[in-house]
């Protein structure tokens, strides 16, 4: 298949550079093209991609596929997704990989269907199965209650990819790639939904994607005031601050702060839960936690399952010798 | 002319069961749930009636819903009849599974959206619960030309336009589409709506048309799975929580902050 893009990873750009879940996606799929014995290519599609060309060759593509367009925009994903399915029929690929970014877990349904393919969503681990030569997707479903191991069964394969789940590949300036430039139609009748406005949370605290330790509080705070304690904990740890789906739906917080499956992945050294019961949902966004604490009354309660340490005990009771103890530790 | 929606729905089981009651036919690569434990609506599709219904509380409107599966809970799925949805419209057919992968569901339900007629507005949960693909209403979209917007907390439509707030990760985002669309919806919309008395009442007396599939004109073929389960499991998580126990819970507050001092974590 001298033709094909092999494996091709569709990279998503911003502001002129590869997104970083780009080198996850390529972790994964140096793995899958080698298990197929097929090379790994990298596609990108936007205004401004001159620079991600080198970038991704960098990171290991051996092909490096370039469409640029003016009319290319992060605020049309409509014509992002008709630019990605020209690139998927002009370059044959065995195996699509797409990252479950916000925009991408949008993207990637549509362009299956328009492909005509199956898709494996949410995956954390793909494979090659060495009797079939086949990917195979490992994903949890359930919220997380069950994991599933899916294969597609048309071609391309494609699997969409949770952000982290993979570590990001390693650059080297050295690495070139052979770069193949793709012509498209796009028009601009074809983005039909318009954005009107963008509303930024303000939000002082640590990002919570990127924090190194996370504070977070459930339903189990039973109000909105013990969240400003945690606030104050998350001060003294230069944490960021979380909570689950309940506190978030009792309106105590914004849903900015809400960790699980429908809220942020958090992938802390430290992840510290307050009241929360540690429900799979809950859990799919915060297992790659490298330790997780929780303070729960219930010692029955699932978090405990996944704790490394744990107190049974009323928080409001534990939290605040917990908090006047780390500020004697930390002054 | 009122406006007309239609409400894509899944029968699920309930995500909130306690996790001893949910088990894995490894085998058969199915979860069991024991026949004591009710299904529900998928919590995201009765955001999805809710946000009809909202729309309808202001406007003329109609509001079909549509759901797929092997066999219903009767009394579970006219719930969003009890809410105030006009009619339900159930897929049923052995064919049906629900391992069925999203294309041939997407497929199924498309055939259904042209078998009952024009439409202005397709709503749909971002999400089901079971199999968190959140691909059904995108594929629908897709087969049908749709423009899409997924995760709305607000709904709002006028002037043959749909405006939806998106819930972001860090903010919101408003877009604006012509309709038809299709929209999806999540948790951030609000509680759904309690079926009142009256609606229920409403809701025993009518009766969901039920489609097979050869009612769809679809034969076994078009729906073969894109998508097969080779294996279904339950992940060991490594359970060694050390338990800080102190005199008392403040003791054991002081305790613990040591103990993540000495563990270098803090
Ligand atoms: C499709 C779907 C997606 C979902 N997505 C998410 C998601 O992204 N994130 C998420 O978090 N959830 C999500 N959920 C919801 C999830 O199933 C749980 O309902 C939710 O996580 C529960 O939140 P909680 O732990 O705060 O509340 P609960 O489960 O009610 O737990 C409260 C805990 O507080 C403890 N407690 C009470 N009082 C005290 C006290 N005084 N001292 C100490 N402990 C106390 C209790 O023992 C209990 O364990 C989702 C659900 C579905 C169906």
């Amino acid at each position: 298949m001298a033709d094909s893009a092999g494996v091709l990873v569709l990279a998503e750009t911003e502001g002129g550079a590869l997104s970083p879940t780009a080198a996850e996606l390529v972790t994964a799929g140096l793995e899958v093209a080698a298990g197929l014995g097929l090379p790994l290519s990298v596609a990108m599609a936007g205004s401004d991609v001159e620079a991600t060309v080198q970038e991704a060759a960098s990171l290991g593509a051996q092909r490096v596929y370039a469409v640029e367009d003016g009319i290319l925009s992060t605020d049309k994903p409509e014509l992002l997704l008709e630019a990605w399915a020209q690139i998927c029929r002009q370059t044959n690929p065995a195996v699509v990989l797409i990252a479950r970014t916000t925009a991408g877990r949008d993207l990637a349904p549509r362009l299956a269907a328009r492909l005509g393919v199956g898709l494996a969503q949410d995956c954390l681990e793909v494979k090659v199965d060495e009797d079939s030569g086949r990917m195979i997707a490992h994903r949890p479903v359930y919220g997380g209650n069950a994991m599933a191991a899916v294969v597609c069964n048309g071609t391309p394969q494609m699997a969409c990819i949770r952000p982290k789940a993979y570590e990001p590949c390693e650059p080297d300036d050295s690495r070139t790639a052979e770069v193949v430039s793709l012509s498209i139609t796009l028009d601009e009748s074809m983005a039909r939904v318009k954005l009107v406005e963008r509303v930024a949370e303000e939000s002082e605290g640590v990002r919570l994607e990127s924090a190194k330790i996370v504070v977070a509080g459930g339903r189990g705070l039973g109000s909105p005031e013990p969240f400003k304690d945690l606030e104050v904990i998350a001060g003294l740890l230069g944490a960021g601050i979380g909570a689950s789906r309940a506190a978030v739906d009792a309106g105590w917080v914004p849903p900015s702060w809400q960790i699980g499956l429908t809220g942020k992945t958090i992938t802390p050294d430290l992840y510290i839960t307050v009241a929360i019961s540690g429900a799979s949902q809950h859990m799919a966004g915060c297992s790659g936690s490298k330790v997780i604490v929780a303070v729960n009354k219930d010692a029955e309660a699932n978090i405990f399952k996944e704790a490394r340490y744990g107190v049974v005990g009323d928080w409001e009771k534990v939290m605040p010798s917990f908090t006047e103890t780390l500020r004697e530790l930390l002054s | 002319m009122p406006l007309n929606i239609f409400v894509l729905a899944k029968q699920v089981i309930d995500p909130e069961m306690p996790r001893s009651a949910f088990q894995v036919d490894r085998e058969n690569r199915r979860v069991v749930t024991p026949p004591t434990l009710p299904p529900v609506v998928n919590g995201f599709d009765e955001n999805a009636v809710e946000a009809a219904l909202r729309i309808k509380d202001s406007e003329p409107a109609e509001i079909t819903v549509i759901s797929m599966g092997q066999s219903f809970a009767l009394d579970v799925m006219k719930k969003p009849l009890s809410m105030g949805a006009d009619s339900l419209v159930l897929l049923q057919d052995d064919a049906f599974d629900n391992t069925v992968d999203s294309f041939a569901v997407a497929r199924a339900l498309t055939a259904a959206i042209q078998k009952i007629g024009p439409f202005d507005l397709i709503i749909a949960g971002r999400q089901a619960s079971d199999w968190d693909n959140a691909q059904v209403p995108l594929a629908v979209a897709e087969l049908l030309g749709l423009p899409s917007v997924t995760i709305g907390k607000k709904v709002e439509v006028g002037d043959g336009r749909v405006t939806v707030e998106r819930q972001m990760p860090d903010g919101t985002e408003i877009v604006e589409s012509p309709m038809p669309a299709l929209v999806t919806v999540s948790n951030e919309l609000g509680q759904p709506r309690y079926p009142t008395l009256r609606g229920i009442m409403a809701a025993t007396r009518k009766q969901p048309v039920v489609w097979s599939l050869e009612d769809l004109g679809l034969d076994g073929e078009q729906l073969e799975p894109q998508v097969e389960t080779v294996d279904l499991y339950v992940p060991v998580t490594e359970a060694d929580c050390e338990f800080i126990e102190g005199e008392d819970d403040a003791d054991a507050g002081r305790l613990l902050a040591l103990k993540l001092r000495e563990a270098k974590l803090v």
